[in-house]
């Protein structure tokens, strides 16, 4: 199971990462929703970089804006009914949002890939899974048939799906859901992309299944140095992978931390609270320490710091002023009083 | 605690997979393949398991919402399954269900009043038609929903709030037994903490037994007194919390312990993982002898032809049940040090106390209570209940206009 590529049909990249490693900055982004209900503020200027080989989490509930940053870098996103008012997605330098729609469609692939959390919704039902992995081969290098096959093979065997060479020809439909995820991410890593996206990888498995399809992942980026952002709720995953993490909540990035510190020394009161409200194996407590309320509603984002209305320490100046990220210790943390929340 | 409320006796649920022309019976899905347990008053037996393990199936045939194949269900000292008609009827009284899914499982065209009085409805003797107004309203309060809301329809509530509904309609005919199938899988963590909460809230109030369904393992943990773990159809290990998840015996809960991420990344690395190869069989056909041993680390020769039986084999510091030939104890989850989490004193004040969330008692049996302390020095909760935050079921849904975008 060696991984020779075939040299011939590789085209050269036009993007080469920046000298400390540095492969996507996103700036200041925004993404609006226009629905008839009003406007959805669904992303509110979030930044962070990734660099190579590095395992950059994003962690939030649902609605907060995790999987709609992905879409945005991956160039994905319907549009209208969303639209970009402002920012910037650098890709090695090059923004990704003034690129035309040809050279966005060629940095899909072989530049930044995707992995979807729901496998058998993201599979086309009426093609073989080696027809389907194949087409990367077919669409971005011209390979014919025969030979994306044989790739589509190579790549089933390094994911590890056993009898691939027999089950290359199967529909998606006779597969389990880990071996689904298993070829999604064949998909993905098939032109050896420098960033991976991974939204909600293991959400749709099981425990047994969920620590298997990590395993291969981490294995992947260590051999190839990937840069993976990984987009989960689930703070066990992102405790056992993560190098970094950056948590949202309402379209903004509220904290970002070392992966240590952010459990350890969380800065920022919704950080806590999550932590908090996670029922752990290795502790049984009798009360959990939930968060009250419910995430805000992204047509109507609250005034000031969004969180104020679940804060448990929310004072006047909350409701009126937005805390911007600012650097607390080795962290950042978007709170008025994220010094007391970190020394507390 | 010794006092039995349910009984089950070697259940069998198979389900008949036609197949050629003539639509004849080619086979079985055995789905609940011999499950035995007993759930006592007061209790929560929590059931692990991944998906297509067949405890979805126990929990409706427990129900009665299936007929099983085989078997008995003793509830209260009454054969659930030889009653008919007005017997049964009067028993499903005793025995609610709470489903999975709080966005299939209300009806979307019904007011939430309507959802909640329909057991009323059906069983009208329990209370009379003028009151039943009333007692919907109580039993949304009861659940942290605001009374007012009562002639609002499911989709004008978020998803912890549906939950909410579907845990009142499950307790409006004040049941003894509330079977709970993945009560908390469709919500975020902060939610499913609130949903947790009021469950352990209810059961104190209403003394509920519950049989607690779930495929997260650190939840089950949280809620259950004893957990069952089940594996294709069959029950592998039974005890209590403290037995299944500090001495488990059977290799396939040792693996499914040692699967689940601890939120800790200074335990990267140092976690003992076993991870099983392969995926669960069909449960159309399950391997022979032990159904665990094509994918366990153990199996030898004898496994694949002896089927090992669900008996108390030793644990290390006793004995529960474990269906293994080769059962012995092994510590999957260590408890660490996270004193760095100290609860801030400040937390504990909020402009939205319930003040009846905290009783000092939680109902903690004296055998838990040692293990307790034990641990509550490493949460870092020796300064006392104080400390803890108190928000745990208030909910803010005074604005009518807070409702979720259901597409959101």
């Amino acid at each position: 199971m060696s991984t020779s590529t075939t040299k011939s049909a590789i085209p050269e990249s036009n993007y080469k990462a920046g000298a400390d490693g540095l492969l996507l900055e996103v700036e200041d982004l925004f993404v609006e929703f226009h629905t008839p209900e009003g406007v959805a503020r669904a992303i509110n200027g979030v930044s962070f970089d990734l660099r190579q080989g590095e395992t950059l989490a994003i962690l939030g509930e649902s609605g907060s804006g995790k999987s709609v940053t992905a879409q945005a870098i991956m160039g994905i996103l319907d549009m209208p009914p969303a639209v970009i008012p402002s920012g910037a997605i650098r890709y090695c330098g090059q923004d990704l949002l003034t690129m035309n729609q040809e050279q966005r469609r060629k940095s899909r692939g072989p530049e930044i890939s995707m992995i979807f959390q729901d496998a058998l919704s993201s599979l086309n039902p009426t093609f073989p899974v080696g027809w389907q992995i194949g087409e990367m081969f077919r669409q971005h290098r011209g390979m014919n048939r025969s030979d994306a096959y044989a790739q589509a093979v190579r790549l089933m065997e390094r994911v590890a799906i056993p009898g691939a060479k027999d089950r290359v020809k199967n529909y998606p439909h006779q597969f389990s859901g880990g071996m689904r995820q298993r070829i999604m991410i064949a998909m993905a890593i098939a032109l050896d992309p420098a960033v991976l996206i991974a939204d909600e990888p293991t959400t749709a498995l099981d425990v047994t299944v969920q620590a298997q399809i990590m395993a291969l992942l981490a294995e992947l980026q260590e051999e190839r140095q990937m840069g993976l952002i990984l987009i989960t709720h689930d703070l066990g995953v992102v405790a056992d992978v993560a190098d970094r993490a950056a948590v949202m909540y309402a379209g903004r990035i509220v904290a970002r931390a070392g992966i240590e510190d952010l459990y350890a020394h969380p800065a920022h009161p919704y950080t806590r609270g999550l932590l908090e409200s996670i029922p752990r194996l290795d502790q049984k407590g009798q009360t959990l320490a939930a968060i009250g309320g419910l995430p805000p509603n992204l047509t109507r984002i609250p005034s000031g710091c969004t969180f104020h209305p679940r804060c448990r320490m929310a004072q006047d100046i909350c409701r009126t002023e937005e805390p911007a990220l600012r650097t607390v210790g080795n962290q950042q943390s978007a709170c008025h009083f994220a010094e007391e929340v970190l020394n507390g | 605690m010794a006092d039995v409320i349910l009984k089950a006796d070697d259940l069998y649920k198979h389900y008949p997979i036609k197949g050629g022309v003539l639509r004849t019976t080619t086979g079985h899905v055995k789905a609940v393949d011999g499950v035995s347990f007993e759930l006592h008053r007061g209790e929560t037996l929590g059931i692990v398991g991944e998906s297509g393990c067949g405890k979805s199936t126990l929990g409706r045939v427990l129900m009665r919402l299936e007929e099983p194949t085989s078997g008995t269900v003793n509830f209260d000292g009454v054969d659930m399954y030889s009653q008919g008609g007005s017997a049964m009827r009067k028993l499903r009284r005793d025995i609610q269900i709470v489903f999975q899914d709080p966005y299939t499982s209300l009806n979307p065209r019904k007011t939430v009043g309507d959802i909640i009085g329909e057991p009323f409805e059906i069983h009208p003797d329990v209370v009379p038609k003028g009151g039943r107004k009333a007692a919907v309203k109580e039993l949304l309060d009861l659940v942290g929903l605001n009374p007012e809301h009562i002639n609002r329809y499911p989709h004008q509530f978020s998803g912890g709030q549906r939950q909410r509904i579907g845990i009142a309609r499950g307790i409006a005919l004040r049941p003894k037994v509330l079977i709970c199938d993945e009560p908390v899988s469709a919500l975020d963590v902060s939610v499913q903490a609130q949903v947790i909460n009021l469950m352990e809230k209810l059961q104190d109030e209403l003394g509920l037994s519950y049989i607690f369904i779930a495929h997260d393992l650190s939840v089950v943990r949280h809620i259950s007194d004893r957990v069952g773990v089940m594996y294709l159809g069959r029950m592998v290990e039974l005890g209590t919390e403290e037995e299944i998840y500090q001495r488990p015996t059977h290799p396939y809960t040792q693996a499914l312990l040692s699967a689940v991420p601890v939120p800790d990344p200074t335990m990267r690395g140092k976690r003992e993982q076993i991870v099983l190869s392969g995926d669960v069989p069909s449960p159309a056909n399950p391997p022979s002898g032990c159904r665990f041993h094509t994918r366990c680390f153990k199996a030898q020769e004898r496994c694949s032809v002896d089927d090992p039986e669900l008996m108390d084999r030793p644990d290390g510091a006793g004995a529960h049940r474990s269906a293994c030939h080769f059962a012995e104890p092994r510590v999957i989850v260590e408890t660490i040090d996270v004193s760095d989490l100290v609860p801030d004193s400040r937390y504990a004040s909020t402009d939205v106390i319930d003040e009846d969330a905290f009783t000092d008692d939680d109902g903690v049996a004296p055998a838990d209570a040692a293990t307790m302390a034990d641990r509550s020095h490493a949460m870092g909760e020796s300064e006392g209940p104080l400390d803890r935050p108190n928000d745990i079921h208030t909910m803010i849904d005074d604005d009518p206009a807070e409702k979720r975008d259901p597409r959101a």
